[in-house]
This record gives structure tokens, C-alpha cells and sequence, in this order.
């Protein structure tokens, strides 16, 4: 039996009568993360991962929201639903749907790189496990967290003894932290812009530890100080009067796209870091074999190409028509421009109209 | 080679061209000459003739990546760079070993050339696993010849000139050449690049060229012209020629040909080593290399016959014969001319073409025509050919603008681009300076046409993975006509904003009819006007016509598919 299909309006389990992550409104929506291409608002009740909750509620409003702790199940119309950590960001969760000894898993995005902000990707066993593939081409392969920090303060520093700001520009919900958790507070005062520290308080509240930051209001008082600042913002930001106070400054953008020099060339920036939280291509295939799934549905980024190369290695494999992308290789083409800033910057534009994630951003 | 890669990188980590300029000027001082003759040869453009096919380069990255050719080919579609997917693919390295970039490029790359193909590949395996993925980036470069970094060979001339401590000119001139196919870039010849001002004097004995002056666009309208300009009576007026740019030089008794790309195309143009040799040592000529018959410029697609090959027969010089058409005189008598002014260098250039016409004359009664005794060693059909190869690109008149735009008006009819306008007091500059007066070029509109996007392709470098190229189509029959196709003519990928580009790549990806490889077919509803600079019949194009230059002028978002031109509107721009 199809225990997850693809409607019109989303992900759908037909024997239990929810959707998973519905780009339209629904009557029951299960939520896999909070960014904006995977949580919508306008359905009537959500259910998410507890850790999750206050930048949900931060992003979706007063939402009737019920939430349940990574491994808890609950059984509605008959199909066990749990939620399992997915490595993406804060509160991230693989959706386990066993219906009739059957298990399916839908994993919305995930990443099995290390991340102090998150709980690390679980493995799940599974009959049939429904993927992303945002990065889903050899040429992904990513260092460790450690070594990106490790080359983020060395920029930092030399732009800093170089009496120049250092503004890197990356998504506000989950990139940012992960960038603040690595970054080495000796070397100058770290600024974020409003966007970053809303979901900062959501993180904090979760209990994850971050390094003291300042507005840009209470930094901006010592000239001196703010010359060898870093500055978290959004790419939205880029360019605009709320980043030219900062004067004569070095930036930087920290996404997966970065890879490719093509992408770092037409974002214009000083400086590519390649730091993702979507699996590269070879934690594809480790998290696809670890849950031992013999067949794997694609739903966005690089689908036929993982669809063919799934197939090839004899694991039978599809794809989902989903909007949490339009297709394999649009991230990096328009990722130049603010209406493009998809939601995670490692992630598709959308056709969807701005969200307010990102009018929030555009403060 | 580290150094070298490091170079690299730090070119291509920032936009700025004085950061630019900063880390070429710290590499040569510190490089041995033997690895800084090479990066020189390579940032002026340098390529030696393919090391290793391209196929066989891919086939050795499939194998070490372990991945199949469609995946390799979804890979590089998505990076847009053969070089760059290479050194994101292949596993990771041994031990990388201090190799220079002479040592690299002399002992390890330029062998690879010729080869048994499984020998070149055990080699590539052994060469990039002594390298880190920057590195590898690199040295993919150099196998494969597209060293583009964003450096101008002005700027690298800035660099070299800077750590020579010589003026940028003078470097320009030295650097003529330097890149040759042929070239291998010995620590002397870097060395001699470095060598003191006076060196340069000395050295005039081969046939370098001088750094070609470039022309720029004018573009204002013709009541701003006295305002902009002055009186018609400061200028020197020409027709704009649709030929190739060269400089004819003659020294100790040989004749050299460069084109405006500083190639040597001597070999090519018979004619114009016959011309070379009516001249006395010491001379140097600009002009424009045209198909010459009748009396008139033919045109380009005539010359580009001559161009694909190396070695002209009997029947493409019958049939497409050259001249020079001499507009300036940059050498005489073993004297750089440059630095006069443009009227006095006029002036002894018109003084020469009497010369030359004169001994050209003396020499067809002595035995240059069509009973000669000896037939010319180049090509022997060139005895009977005009008696000289010299035309004096003629200097036009007008007592104001207006009278001038009267004349300009005429360019189609006489198959030139339109006019150039050189300042009488200006002096030969270098490249497009405008300090010591200034050359425009005052052209024509380009011919324009509406056509509707049929075919997109993914573009390479910044644009990798956008769809930037485009196929363009004419309809075969009139809007009545019930059963007319669009049929394709023009393949352009320049004149839009990155904005344009961006909005039109969402468009290609919403209307994709079919996909092939690169390219995707998309339902024809986007209307361009295309301007062009010529037109010619085709039998090897669909629509019969072929274009020059073709490139969007505007998005016509207001013009639907049905608006747009028809096989007949374009056919009716064809010389008749």
C-alpha cells in the first residue's frame, strides 16, 4: 500500500489522513522543519519536532501546534507516526509513518555532517524512504564543520587586522547558527542583523549555547570595535543602506553553492564558504543505505539525476512532483537575486510568492 | 606550481583590479624567471597546442571518479567548466610534491602531446594525484587552454611593466609575440620582458609589431556632435572597413603580417608579403586586410574564406583577393612614426603609396605581369593579380556633422560599417588611451530584426547553469499563412542585464518542450529584436541566410511570437 502520495497541495498519508509539509493549507499538517518551503501557514492543526517550536511558532504565528519529542509516537487513524532527527537544522525531524507492518519514512531535508546546533541525523530502517537531493551530483562533497570554522576565522581575522569588517552574508534560520556556533570570539565583536537574532531567542530557548552577539544598534557606538566585527545577515541584506554602514568592508557567503565557481562568480562576493545543511552526495547514499530502504522516492533538488543513478544501483527509485523546488539546478541561478533567496539559501526558490520569512529578512 | 595555484587563487578571489595587479606584481618578484616565464605566457593568453583531447581527459575522470559518462555529463553541465569538474570529481590526493611551474609544464605536461592514449592516461593519474584540489584546477587549465582569470593582458602588462620599472608601452611592445603558439617561454625571453628601458632600441631588428591603437564608440546624437568634436576640419575622416585589423612590417629584407589579435597571419595573405616587398626596410603599415575586387570592398564572409586556411590556393586568391587598405604609417625608415601627429603620419603614408605604386609600376613592365618569367614563389597565379596590394583608405570630406551623417548614410550601400573619426593632432596611442587624442568609431545602426526564441543552452563560467544561449527563429511565411514555421537563423547570447537573463531562464525551465543534452526546445513565446552587422546566403544554414554578429538588442515583452518577422523581411536585407 502508499502509505505517502503526492497531492496537488502536498505529501498525503491516505490511511492516516494528514499531509506531510503541504505547500497549500490542509486540515492536518505534520512539519518537518521550519523553514519556509516546507512549513506554510493557513492549515488548521500542525504537528512538529518539540525542539522546533519556538522558531515555528516565531514563523507561522499563533498556529495550533502540537509537538512531540524526537522517538515519541502516537497513533492516528491507525498509522504509528514518529518523528526522528534529520541533522538539518534546529528541530528537524524524518517522518516515520508505519502503517500495517509497513514503514515508510519521509526525511524533508536533512544532512549527516556535524552540527553543534542540532541533533545528528538518525538513521531510520525503512521500506520505502522519501529523500531530498538539493545536492544530489558527485561534484558535492563537503569538509567538516570544523575545517569551515576553522576557515571562516581566518578570514575573519585577517580582514579584522586589516581594520575591515567582515560581513558574511547566510540564511538567517540554521546557517547563521551553525556559524555562530564556530566562530572563535577572540578575534572581534560578532554583529547579527534582526533576522538572524529572532531565531537566535529560538535556539536559545531550545538550550542551545551561543556566543554573545550585538545588534547592530549596540554595536555601532564603537567605530573601532566594529572594524573587526563579523556580521551575520541575510542575503537579502546585500546591497542594501543596512549593510552600507559598515563602510568599506570584506563579504562573504556560506552556502553548499559555493562549491561551484560559476555560483560564487555571480553572487559577486569576496569569498565562497562551502557550508551546507543538505547532504552532499556521498551522505546521500550513506543515509539512503542506512535505512536499508529498497525503494526511494526523490521529491526536490538534482531528481533524475539520483531517480537514474538509484536505479542503476538497483535500488528502485522515483520521483514526486513537490514545490519545495522547481527543479534540478535552479538554487544556484537565481540565488544572485533577493526575490530569489529561497528559504535556506541551500534551497529552491520557489514559484510561491515571498513568504514572511523573508519580508522579516528584508527589515 | 604551488605558487602558481596560489597565484590563481588569489586573482580569482577578488573583482579589483589593483588587488589583481598587487598579487601578479608579488609572484614575478618572487618566481624564478624559468616558472615566471611561463605564468607570464599563460596570463597574456598563452596556449600551447592540445596536450591531451578532451575525451580523453574526461574518459581518465570518469575512471578515477568511478562515475558513468551521463553523470560526468550532468556534472559538468552543472559547473559550466571542464577544468573546475575535474578537480571536484576526482578522489582525493597522495602527497603533493614542490614541482615549479616550468618543471610542471616543460617535463610533465607539454610530453603528454602525442602519446599511445593509455599511456597518457597512467600519466594523468601520477600527475594529479600530486596535487590538491586547487592545484588540480590549475593544471587542468593548462592542459586544456582556458586560462581565463580575469586579468586583461593590459593589466599583466601593468604587473610586468611595474617589476621591470619600464613604461607599460614599452612592455606592451615586448610582450607582442610572447604568446605565440609556437612560443616556449624560456627563462631568457623572461628575463629580456624585465630587461632596462634601453633594451628596447636595440632589439628592432625582428618583426615585431607596435600595440594596435583602438577606436571608441560614439554614440551620441548628431546635434551634440560640434560640442563634442569641434569643427569636421580637426578630424580625419574614414570609412569604418569590415576587414581585418593588421600591421604590415618590413625589416632586413623579411615581411611580417599580424593581425589585431597579434597573430601572425603572413602566411595567409600572399598578397600582402608581394606588398611587403615593394617596401624598404623599416616600415611599418596599419590598415585593413579586404576581399578587393572591382574597385570595392567585398564582403567579410569573402575574407573569412581565407581565413580557415593555412594555405591558399590559386582559385580562393583568384576568387577572394586581398588588399591592404593602408590608413596609417607607424615605422619609416627604422623610426617609430607614433608619436607624431595623425595628419603628418597621414601625410608620409600618402607620400609612401606614391612610392610604392611607383615601383610597383616599374616592376610590372620588368617582369611582374602576366608574361613573367619567373613565377612568384608563393603563389604563382599573384604575377597576374593587380600590380600592387596597397589601397590608401580614402579620406572623406564634409563641411559639418550633418554633411558627414549624409555620407555615413551611404555605408551600407558601400559595404563598410560606417565612419571613423581620428583627432588630426592625435598621437599613435596604446590599446583604447585616450590621453594623447582619440580614435571613434562612428558606426552605423546594426540591421535589426524581431525574432522568437525557440532553443536555449546553458552557458559556461558566470553563467554555468543558467540558460543564456539562444536560438532564435524567422517565420517561414506571412501571418496569413496558415501553415508557416518558425524557422531558426541566429544563434546570440549577449545584450541582456543579469536581471533579463535571470527572468528568461525561469521562463526556459516553465515552457521546456523537450530536453537534449545541454540544449531544451521551449514553446516559442518570447520575442527578441536581434541587431546584426551583416547578412549573407547560406547553404548551410536552414533559413539560407547567415548573420554576423548577432546579438539581442531588446526584449520586445511587448510583441507576441506572432509579431515577429518573417523569412522575407530578412532576405530583403541581402545585397543585392
Amino acid at each position: 500500500m502508499e502509505l505517502i502520495v503526492a497531492r496537488p497541495e502536498g505529501l498525503y498519508c491516505p490511511p492516516g489522513d494528514f499531509h506531510i509539509d503541504p505547500w497549500r493549507p490542509v486540515d492536518r499538517a505534520v512539519i518537518t522543519h521550519a523553514h519556509s518551503d516546507h512549513a506554510r501557514s493557513g492549515s488548521r492543526h500542525y504537528m512538529a519536532a518539540q525542539g522546533g517550536e519556538a522558531v515555528l511558532r516565531g514563523r507561522l504565528g499563533d498556529i495550533d501546534l502540537q509537538v512531540m519529542a524526537y522517538g515519541e509516537a502516537l497513533t492516528h487513524n491507525g498509522v504509528r507516526i514518529s518523528l526522528h532527527p534529520a541533522g538539518h537544522v534546529l528541530g528537524s525531524a524524518q517522518v516515520r509513518v508505519e502503517y500495517q507492518g509497513e514503514v515508510w519514512v519521509a526525511s524533508g531535508d536533512y544532512k549527516l555532517g556535524d552540527d553543534p546546533t542540532c541533533a545528528p541525523f538518525e538513521p531510520v530502517p525503512c521500506e520505502v524512504f522519501i529523500t531530498e537531493s538539493t545536492f544530489g551530483l558527485p561534484i558535492y562533497r563537503w569538509e567538516s564543520g570544523d575545517v569551515l570554522a576553522e576557515q571562516i576565522n581566518a578570514w575573519w581575522a585577517a580582514n579584522a587586522a586589516a581594520g575591515r569588517a567582515s560581513v558574511l552574508y547566510c540564511y538567517a534560520f540554521g546557517k547563521a547558527q551553525r556559524v555562530l556556533c564556530g566562530l572563535d570570539t577572540g578575534i572581534g565583536p560578532i554583529v547579527v542583523h534582526g533576522a538572524v537574532e529572532n531565531v537566535n531567542r529560538g535556539y536559545r530557548a531550545a538550550g542551545v549555547a551561543l556566543p554573545p552577539v550585538l545588534r547592530v544598534d549596540e554595536a555601532q557606538a564603537d567605530k573601532a570595535a566594529l572594524r573587526r566585527a563579523i556580521v551575520l545577515a541575510p542575503p537579502s541584506a546585500r546591497g542594501t543602506s543596512w549593510t552600507r554602514r559598515f563602510g568599506d568592508h570584506a563579504d562573504g557567503f556560506a552556502s553548499g553553492w559555493m562549491q561551484v565557481r560559476g555560483a560564487r562568480r555571480r553572487r559577486g562576493v569576496d569569498r565562497g564558504f562551502v557550508l551546507s545543511d543538505h547532504a552532499d552526495w556521498p551522505g546521500l547514499q550513506t543515509a539512503i543505505g542506512a535505512c536499508g530502504a529498497s525503494r526511494v522516492i526523490v521529491t526536490h533538488g538534482q531528481v533524475p539525476v539520483l531517480v537514474r543513478w538509484l536505479n542503476e544501483a538497483g535500488i528502485s527509485a522515483q520521483a514526486f512532483d513537490t514545490a519545495y523546488g522547481d527543479e534540478e539546478d535552479e538554487g544556484p541561478s537565481a540565488s544572485g537575486s533577493a526575490e530569489g533567496a529561497a528559504d535556506g539559501d541551500d534551497a529552491r526558490p520557489r514559484a510561491e510568492p515571498a513568504s514572511a520569512s523573508e519580508s522579516e529578512e528584508a527589515q | 606550481m604551488k605558487a602558481f595555484a596560489e597565484l590563481y587563487a588569489r586573482l580569482d578571489a577578488t573583482t579589483s583590479s589593483n588587488a589583481k595587479l598587487a598579487a601578479m606584481c608579488d609572484y614575478f618578484r618572487a618566481a624564478p624567471p624559468a616558472d615566471a616565464a611561463w605564468a607570464a605566457y599563460f596570463l597574456a593568453g598563452g596556449k600551447p597546442r592540445q596536450l591531451v583531447p578532451v575525451k580523453l581527459l574526461r574518459q581518465y575522470v570518469m575512471t578515477a571518479s568511478g562515475i558513468t559518462e551521463w553523470l560526468y555529463e550532468e556534472c559538468y553541465q552543472a559547473v559550466g567548466d571542464m577544468a573546475e569538474t575535474l578537480s571536484l570529481l576526482l578522489p582525493e590526493p597522495g602527497v603533493a610534491d614542490d614541482a615549479g611551474l616550468a618543471e610542471w609544464v616543460e617535463q610533465r605536461l607539454l610530453p603528454l602531446r602525442g602519446l599511445p592514449p593509455e599511456e597518457v592516461l597512467t600519466r594523468l593519474a601520477s600527475l594529479f594525484d600530486r596535487l590538491d584540489a586547487h592545484g588540480r584546477f590549475v593544471c587542468a587549465k593548462l592542459i586544456t587552454g582556458s586560462m581565463r582569470v580575469g586579468v586583461s593582458k593590459l593589466l599583466l602588462t601593468r604587473a610586468l611593466a611595474t617589476v621591470a620599472g619600464v613604461e607599460a608601452t614599452h612592455m606592451a611592445q615586448r610582450l607582442i609575440g610572447y604568446t605565440d603558439i609556437g612560443a616556449r617561454p624560456a627563462p631568457q625571453a623572461y628575463l629580456d620582458l624585465l630587461a632596462p628601458e634601453s633594451f628596447d632600441a636595440e632589439a628592432r631588428s625582428d618583426g615585431q609589431p607596435y600595440p594596435f591603437f583602438l577606436a571608441h564608440p560614439l554614440a551620441v546624437p548628431l546635434d551634440r556632435l560640434p560640442d563634442l568634436l569641434g569643427p569636421t576640419s580637426d578630424w580625419l575622416v574614414e570609412w569604418k572597413w569590415d576587414g581585418i585589423r593588421a600591421q604590415v612590417v618590413r625589416r632586413a629584407g623579411q615581411t611580417w603580417v599580424w593581425s589585431r589579435g597579434e597573430e601572425l597571419v603572413s602566411e595567409r595573405f600572399p598578397e600582402l608579403l608581394r606588398l611587403g616587398e615593394l617596401l624598404s626596410d623599416g616600415t611599418v603599415i596599419d590598415g585593413e586586410i579586404v576581399v578587393w575586387r572591382e574597385g570595392r570592398v567585398q564582403p567579410f564572409a569573402q575574407l573569412q574564406r581565407r581565413l580557415g586556411r593555412k594555405n591558399v590556393g590559386a582559385r580562393l586568391l583568384a576568387d577572394a583577393p586581398v588588399v591592404l587598405l593602408a590608413y596609417d604609417l607607424l615605422e619609416l625608415e627604422g623610426v617609430d612614426m607614433r608619436s607624431q601627429p595623425q595628419a603628418a603620419r597621414r601625410a608620409a603614408l600618402e607620400r609612401l603609396a606614391d612610392q610604392i605604386a611607383h615601383r610597383s609600376h616599374a616592376e610590372g613592365l620588368r617582369g611582374g605581369g602576366p608574361e613573367a618569367d619567373e613565377p612568384h614563389e608563393l603563389a604563382p597565379d599573384l604575377a597576374r593579380a593587380p600590380p600592387s596590394f596597397l589601397v590608401l583608405s580614402p579620406l572623406l570630406h564634409g563641411d559639418d556633422w550633418t554633411a558627414l551623417e549624409a555620407q555615413r548614410a551611404e555605408s551600407r550601400a558601400l559595404g563598410v560599417e560606417g565612419m571613423m573619426l581620428k583627432a588630426a593632432g592625435s598621437t599613435y596611442g596604446v590599446g583604447r588611451t585616450r590621453e594623447t587624442g582619440i580614435w571613434w568609431k562612428w558606426k552605423i545602426d546594426p540591421y535589426s530584426i524581431d525574432a522568437v526564441l525557440i532553443y536555449a543552452q546553458r552557458g559556461h563560467g558566470r553563467r554555468a547553469s543558467l540558460y543564456t544561449d539562444y536560438t532564435f527563429a524567422v517565420w517561414d511565411g506571412p501571418p496569413q499563412s496558415k501553415e508557416r514555421r518558425l524557422v531558426p537563423f541566429a544563434k546570440a547570447y549577449s545584450g541582456l542585464t543579469d536581471e533579463e537573463i535571470r527572468a528568461v531562464d525561469a521562463i526556459v525551465r516553465k515552457t521546456t518542450v523537450e530536453k537534449f543534452g545541454p540544449v531544451r526546445s521551449v514553446e516559442p513565446s518570447q520575442v527578441f529584436e536581434l541587431g546584426f552587422e551583416g547578412i549573407s546566403r547560406s547553404t548551410r544554414h536552414k533559413s539560407g541566410v547567415a548573420v554576423r554578429f548577432p546579438r539581442m538588442l531588446r526584449w520586445r515583452q511587448d510583441k507576441g511570437v506572432a509579431d515577429a518577422d518573417t523569412l522575407q523581411t530578412l532576405s530583403e536585407l541581402l545585397p543585392s
